[in-house]
């Protein structure tokens, strides 16, 4: 299991180039939790969390571009978290500080898990992934970007370098039920994102991936008065409904089918009634 | 495969082992520091917490291999030559320390802690030692000693 510790983002790919399908690791709080355990032993590992090119972010006009490498304590912190409150509000719902110190927004987005809360957000928020290989660079949309559980365009021979996302224009939620508040993984999540005229409704552990509730959000946007900011009394409900009939829950040890999808009708609800006034 | 680490301000060169060990076990197995304790190895329980460029983070979740050129800081080097620390003599006189499993984790969490809020309130300590379980304790006499700490600091400044 050799592991390599390149210092630039070019020796990363070049090292990828030469290992295409070897492991990345970036933040190890999914990598090394299987290792530990005996249940992945990698042929090779390529460190990335550490690149200086993947640190950070920017404010490019109306959207933000964050690196791979930003962990979630990062995405938590201001002014970051005013740009991107569904991002930050994700963020404080991983782990407790030691893993947010060390979990990267680019390892839960490469990851995939269908329970992961940044991928939730960055969903919701729409925008574009960065890839690198030593052929250059991609752009992907976000939106379609998880194509199954632990399942993403990216291919063998590239690492992600950064996403972008536009920068918060209306209320934005990210909900979250687990068995207690912190050191959970979802049960079931929900990210909203308002935008003037549109609403963005993504949910995590309810699909093979992030699921879109594009029916909810259809609705919200028909329904929102958006002079006011404000939406009929009952409105909530029906968002609520719209969002649950869209997941698709599966059983497993950690919940339920049918409580996923109760869950997701109570949270989408619930981030409707934060977001519009009645 | 060899590489090096920095531990508490000193080099250590680790010789010939399994590149999928994780820092916990290089530093207690290899490098003779057995403050970080291995309980969950899944990051779950923060018995194991150390400090990574200056970030509270799980050692069991860091690959030591991957940590070369990086500063690793234990429970072993926050007693000073004049002693335990201020918040290593708070938890001995709260009664924070019970069967003393979680003590190195949280000491250098609440070490961590204090740097970032010097008076937290009982929402803040419980957010923030939300990473570190302790199964005696129920947390009040650890949340005690925290309070004691900032007051101490508090007061001495």
């Amino acid at each position: 299991m050799p592991v390599l510790v390149p210092e630039t983002l070019e020796e990363a790919c070049a090292a990828l180039a030469a290992r295409p399908g070897a492991t990345l690791l970036a933040g190890g709080t999914d990598l090394m939790v299987g290792i530990n355990a005996g249940r992945t032993r990698p042929d090779d590992v390529v460190m990335v969390g550490r690149l200086a090119e993947l640190r950070g972010w920017v404010r490019d006009g109306d959207h933000v571009v964050l690196g791979a490498g930003v962990t979630y304590t990062e995405c938590m912190a201001e002014p970051l978290a005013s740009l991107s409150p569904v991002l930050a509000q994700a963020a404080r719902s991983v782990g407790s500080p030691q893993i947010r110190n060390a979990g990267t927004l680019g390892g839960n987005l490469g990851t995939a898990s269908p329970a992961g809360d940044g991928v939730t957000a960055l969903v919701a928020l729409g925008g574009t992934v960065r890839v690198r290989s030593t052929e250059g660079e991609r752009d992907l949309d976000l939106a379609t970007f998880v194509t199954g559980p632990r399942r993403t365009e990216r291919r063998p021979d590239e690492l992600i370098v950064s996403v972008r996302v536009p920068v918060a224009d209306g209320p934005q939620e990210f909900l979250k039920l687990g068995t207690r508040n912190a050191m959970v993984i979802a049960v079931a999540s929900v990210a909203l994102v308002v935008e003037p005229g549109a609403v963005r409704l993504a949910m995590g552990s309810v699909g093979p991936g992030p699921v879109r509730a594009t029916e909810a959000e259809a609705f919200a946007a028909s329904v929102v008065d958006w002079t006011t900011g404000t939406a009929a009394a009952g409105a909530a409900d029906e968002f609520g409904a719209l969002a649950a009939a869209a997941s698709r829950p599966i059983d497993d040890h950690r919940s339920s089918a049918a409580y996923r999808r109760r869950a997701i009708e109570i949270l989408a609800k619930r981030a409707f009634l934060r977001s519009f006034s009645s | 495969m060899n590489y090096k680490l920095s531990v508490n301000g000193t080099d250590h060169t680790v010789e010939s082992t399994w590149e999928g060990e994780s820092l916990l076990y290089v530093l207690r197995e290899r490098l003779g520091l057995p403050g970080a304790k291995g309980a969950c190895e899944q990051g779950e329980c923060g018995s194991c917490s150390v400090l990574l460029d200056g970030d509270l983070v799980c050692s069991c979740l860091v690959l030591a291999a991957a940590a070369e050129g990086r500063d690793v800081r234990t429970v072993e080097a926050v007693a000073g030559p004049e002693g335990l620390s201020d918040v290593q003599q708070a938890f001995l006189d709260a009664g924070a320390v019970q069967c003393g499993f979680c003590t190195p984790g949280l000491i250098v969490a609440v070490h961590d802690l204090l740097e970032r809020h010097p008076q937290p309130d009982d929402l803040t300590m419980r957010e923030e030692l939300a990473g570190n379980l302790c199964r005696c304790t129920g947390y009040g006499r650890i949340m005690e000693a925290v309070r004691m700490a900032a007051d101490r600091r508090a007061a001495s400044a």
